[in-house]
């Protein structure tokens, strides 16, 4: 065994590790640490898809010294790999973007709590990713659940507790459901490893015992991923969880925790139950509508809100039904948009906050949106971060949506019932994701008299007033035309990762 | 090649005037399209008047919550069809295990090679009598070191939440509300049942973890009864003497070397079983106390953070401060 294949395992423990460690530094010391670790990680990552690319197969990794269906596993594929090393560098500069606010917006003694959050949900993030195991996969999901709580209300004011508090009871209903679908997998199969569980599902399909019991199944653990991750009826807990909690909270939960989750249902449709079996299902059906209701709610709902930070915020709700709408295409193509959306949209979403932030500090701190008429001019990093973050949403060609709504176009081209439905959707989306996108982006370079300006006391923020903003502004935007302009190989890498996993 | 032209014919050029434009120091619109200053925006008294009647009828009519039959119906509405849709999920999950396996049936799908080599190995392979922590902190240990940082970020959590840690205002005034004002706590009943009770508790749970893999037991179960034991002494002799062996730090150390232990422990497992290298540690004679390999340890590492996470708990709940 190659040592580079401990590398998976490495990057977990460490990040288990530096959360405990966290505990009993102080704040800057926990900040290094949390640095210092993500890089690793983001270096380990980075060596596990090299190795596994060259080598050209997936590994399974056993945790102990007993084989997998008795002991737990890990696996690693190209897939793996590849979303590890993105999730790990947009957290990265989402801890680095946001660090000014956190030193002001969290009391000082409980910043190294921070860190125990951030290093705990990478963890639990990177462990999603990896398992082969169902219950290590919801072990790691109470991790994910419980940190996230963490860090929306670490800024302890009322509206965040009040939003942890949503957070907590529908998150906590969907691991119920999770759960419940993990439980009823067991007693149908009697194994908890992904791999063997396929084994028994297909036996079982082909006999046609425990029909019912195992569409229920399916139901629950769609269901509850669902609810997790912010589809659109489930979505009343979202605008408040982002919108209100301190910036890097705020671009970790929208850019990541979600896209966690789904990763996991990805995993689950794929190699615990089976594609064809979950498209026979119909369940996808479901999903596929309310990923198009999503689609358009979400934008109509960020039409209406004039606070920058819930725009956005809704703004998400329209992407996951995005991503959930390529699960409901049913085809290998649909799957291949719905996971570079995931990747387009964590690049985009950081950015999008990140720069929002630095608009709203040239605007006397104010969310309001008419506050922030010329703050574009104000402050000329953030604007231009916030246009790119726009035109990609809205799709604009060269940035990263772009790609990711032609290959949704596509894949709909490929689906003789659902073309239409999804075409239209999909124009209409972008239309609405344009209304409220290039109205903020015109407002933000709209010119603002020099009176209202020294009135309210805006002030102009410079490139180097807020360094490790700026840093993580251009990181993103190279990063968003990283992925518009050359997405062919990262197309092809989920291609053979999804290859990969069947 | 280029050639630089006179000043006069340059400002006639094309790009004189986008430099211009650029710059900001001539707008090509000025002068050529017809601009009007807004009005200032004026109502008159009227109009003021009536749209502010209209507006307080309008808030009228929406707060008058007795009559609002909106507000009124959306709240039956809503009771009625959570009510519906909890009976369809109850009705549904009971259709769903009324088709499962039944219960205890020995031709199961969960009575396979898993369980099979759990119970018929598991003394062997992992040395522990106890079958159950055998399986948790040794065939799946890597679930459980997940569990165990489940507890410790619930704690970590309910610290961001509940701990206070600006002891004053601006004004210098002290903020924190604390029972300690009601201590000395004197009831002899109490303190009384407390000395006899609380030596016998926690000793009870050391050895619960102690012998978890030879009986019924283990960390958690153990870890719990401690916390329970700790409990019990505060309420009877208040913070001042807790805080003489347990404070803020003794948990904070005792939490993290426990988890560290845990960590590194099981890494090493990790690693020497995924690399096939064989493990030094012994697994001893079944039965004894100091048997089967690393799981007495990880048995103590889990009860010092679990009787840790309830104890803080309980402390945090109780005043926000240790």
């Amino acid at each position: 065994m190659a040592f580079v294949q401990n590398f998976p395992f490495f990057s977990i423990l460490l990040s288990l590790f530096s959360g405990s460690i966290s505990s009993v530094l102080n704040g800057k010391w926990a900040k290094r640490l949390n640095v210092i670790v993500i890089t690793t990680i983001s270096i380990l990552s980075a060596a596990v898809l090299a190795f596994v690319l060259k080598s050209g197969q997936e590994y399974v990794y056993t945790m102990g010294h007993f084989p997998a269906p008795w002991g737990n596993e890990i696996r690693v594929g190209v897939l793996e790999a590849a979303m590890a090393l993105i999730f790990c560098v947009i957290m990265f500069l989402c801890v680095v973007g946001g660090v000014l606010e956190r030193e002001l917006e969290i009391e000082e003694t409980k910043q190294n709590l921070y860190y125990i959050m951030v290093n705990l949900l990478l963890c639990s993030l990177l462990a999603l990713i990896y398992t082969n195991d169902l219950f290590t996969a919801y072990v790691f999901v109470e991790i994910n659940t419980i940190s996230a709580c963490g860090l929306i209300m670490i800024r302890q004011t009322g509206r965040t507790i009040e939003a942890a508090t949503r957070y907590m009871i529908m998150s906590l209903l969907g691991s119920g459901l999770l759960l419940l679908g993990i439980c009823f997998l067991y007693s149908l199969t009697g194994h908890l490893l992904m791999s063997n569980i396929k084994e028994q599902v297909d036996i079982l399909h082909a006999s046609g015992n425990y029909h019912v019991p195992l569409l229920i199944t399916i139901c629950l653990i769609s269901v509850g991923i669902a609810i997790k991750s912010a589809l659109y009826p489930f979505h009343t807990w979202l605008p408040n969880a982002y919108g209100y909690s301190t910036l890097s909270s705020a671009a970790i939960l929208s850019s990541l925790v979600s896209k966690g989750y789904i990763f996991l249902l990805v995993k689950i449709f794929y190699r615990v139950i089976g594609f064809d079996i979950i498209k026979e299902s119909k369940v996808i059906n479901v999903l596929f509508v309310f990923g198009i209701a999503g689609m358009i709610m979400g934008s109509f709902n960020a039409i209406k809100e004039s606070d920058i930070n819930r725009m956005i915020a809704y703004s998400s709700v329209a992407q996951v039904g995005y991503i959930y709408m390529g699960f409901g295409l049913g085809t290998t193509s649909g799957m291949i948009a719905s996971l570079y959306h995931i990747i387009s949209h964590a690049a985009t979403k950081s950015l999008l906050f990140i720069a929002a932030s630095g608009i709203t500090d040239a605007s006397g701190k104010s969310k309001d949106f008419f506050d922030l008429t010329g703050a574009g001019y104000r402050n000329r990093l953030a604007g231009a971060a916030f246009t790119v973050g726009s035109l990609s949403m809205v799709g604009f060609p060269m940035f990263s949506g772009f790609i990711s709504k032609l290959l949704f176009a596509q894949a709909a081209v490929e689906n003789r019932h659902k073309i239409l439905i999804t075409l239209i959707a999909l124009a209409i989306s972008v239309i609405l994701n344009a209304v409220y996108f290039i109205k903020t982006v015109i407002r933000i370079y709209t010119p603002e008299q020099n009176e209202v300006i020294r009135e309210k006391g805006f002030e102009q923020i410079s490139f180097w007033e807020q360094p490790a903003k700026s840093f993580a502004l251009i990181c993103f935007i190279l990063l968003n035309l990283l992925l518009g302009l050359s997405s062919e190989p990262i197309i092809r890498l989920i291609e053979l990762g999804l290859g990969m996993f069947a | 090649m280029s050639r630089k032209i006179p000043d006069q014919e340059y400002e006639k050029t094309r790009s004189f005037r986008l430099k211009q434009w650029l710059d900001g120091t001539k707008d090509p619109f000025i002068g050529n399209v017809e601009m009007k200053p807004q009005k200032e925006f004026a109502e008159d008294e009227q109009t003021v008047f009536t749209r502010k009647k209209e507006k307080e009828q309008r808030r009228e009519r929406v707060y008058d919550l007795a009559h609002n039959w909106e507000v009124i119906g959306f709240e039956k509405g809503y009771r009625l069809f959570s009510g519906l849709f909890c009976l369809f999920l109850v009705v549904m999950l009971l259709i769903a295990v009324s088709y499962l396996p039944s219960y205890g049936h020995a031709e199961n799908p969960v009575n396979n090679e898993v369980s099979k080599r759990y119970i018929e190995d598991g003394l062997q392979e992992t040395g522990a009598v106890n079958i159950v922590t055998g399986m948790i902190l040794d065939y799946r240990a890597f679930d459980t070191l997940g569990e165990s940082h489940v507890l410790f970020i619930a704690t970590c959590t309910v610290l961001i939440l509940l701990r206070k840690d600006r002891k004053k205002d601006e004004n210098g005034n002290d903020i924190s509300v604390s029972d300690r004002i009601y201590e000395p706590k004197n009831d002899v009943i109490l303190q009384m049942a407390a000395r006899v009770l609380v030596p016998l508790i926690i000793i009870f749970g050391i050895y619960v973890v102690l012998c978890g893999h030879l009986g019924p037991g283990g960390g958690f179960s153990g870890g719990a009864i401690i916390g329970a034991g700790l409990i019990l002494y505060l309420n009877a002799f208040g913070f001042q003497k807790t805080e003489r062996f347990f404070t803020g730090k003794t948990y904070k150390i005792l939490s993290v070397s426990a988890l560290s232990c845990y960590c590194l422990a099981k890494s090493y497992s990790f690693y020497t079983g995924a690399n096939h290298i064989e493990s030094v540690i012994p697994l001893g004679t079944p039965g004894a106390i100091l048997s089967s390999g690393l799981i007495l340890i990880l048995n103590i590492c889990v009860g010092v953070v679990v009787a840790g996470t309830m104890y803080t708990f309980y402390v945090m709940f109780r005043k926000g401060d240790y």
